[in-house]
């Protein structure tokens, strides 16, 4: 435990890493867990979201609010959006991140995903909401 | 000097001065190399996807990927039927025709597959996390139970479709 390599923090570093001297940012590992955490949360509900489709098929404004009438429903729909829209933000993300080197693109690309997300997400909540209620 | 990569566009991703090389960018610093030629090259990214045989452990992970991508698309029109189910009967019987299309129904089916693929190698990703699987010959039989679940779900699901429907 004394061996002086175990106390030099810097070894565990790469040569380009040492050279940008940014350090960890300590956000990384909630970005994977949450991308994991909401993948299991979408195994349930889109076996739930699948059934509701064929449930739903060929119905008609009447039959939607019928079903969404039903407070577990709309639960579960509103789980899902949340799920679902947090868990391919995250995707996209990470997909960005990896293709698109030129940092303005990226940021610009990756505040876009962000907000499409956010907005779209918004818009079937309300909508299920109204439905809903 | 700007130097040129094989395949692409020109590039200024460090210049030469006499003996000495200048980098534009810190990153760049791992990048550079010399050809067998002796001619300075920016070194290719790993992998070389050029060179790869196509293989399933790589070809299923990127469809991964593809058929996130082409999900994330469908939850926006997700959004948009509950949207047009919010607005008025009119907007979603307009949405629900568009869907009953020939172009719908087949914008449906890709979606379904992308869906069912995505939810069994999402399962086979998360045993992965969970340590297991990682052999390669138990790697490649998922793989393949993956793609054989993947077509049984969708059919499943299009059975079921056309019996209710």
């Amino acid at each position: 435990m004394t061996d002086k390599t175990t106390l030099r923090p810097e070894i565990m570093r790469s040569a380009l890493g040492r050279a940008r001297g940014y350090g960890s940012a300590k956000s990384g590992l909630h970005h994977w867990w949450a991308q994991r955490l909401t993948a299991l949360a979408l195994l349930p509900l889109s076996l739930y979201f699948v059934a509701s489709v064929l449930l739903l098929a060929g119905a008609n404004q009447a039959a939607m609010i019928a079903y969404m009438h039903q407070p577990w429903n709309a639960v579960l729909f509103i789980a899902l959006i949340l799920a679902l829209f947090y868990h391919l933000q995250l995707g996209l993300q990470v997909v960005i991140e990896d293709y698109i080197h030129a940092e303005g693109r990226r940021i610009a690309l990756l505040l876009a995903i962000r907000a499409i997300t956010v907005l779209f997400g918004l818009l079937a909540i309300v909508s299920v909401l109204k439905l809903a209620l | 000097m700007t130097l040129t990569v094989p395949g692409s566009k020109q590039v200024q991703h460090f210049v030469l001065k006499g003996d000495l090389v200048v980098v534009q960018d810190v990153r760049e610093a791992l990048m550079q190399g010399r050809n067998s030629d002796g001619k300075m090259v920016r070194r290719p990214l790993s992998p070389h996807l050029q060179v790869y045989r196509p293989q399933i452990s790589s070809a299923l992970s990127i469809f991964h990927r593809f058929t996130g991508i082409a999900l994330s698309a469908g939850a926006l029109l997700l959004a948009l039927w509950l949207g047009a189910a919010a607005t008025s009967p009119g907007a979603f019987s307009l949405a629900q025709a568009l869907l009953d299309s020939i172009l719908g129904k087949l914008v449906l089916f890709g979606f379904t597959l992308a869906l069912f693929y995505h939810f069994c190698n999402g399962i086979r990703h998360l045993l992965w996390d969970a340590g297991y699987g990682f052999e390669l010959p138990v790697m490649h039989r998922s793989g393949y139970a993956v793609l054989v679940a993947t077509v049984g779900l969708t059919v499943l699901f299009w059975g079921i479709f056309l019996v209710i429907g």
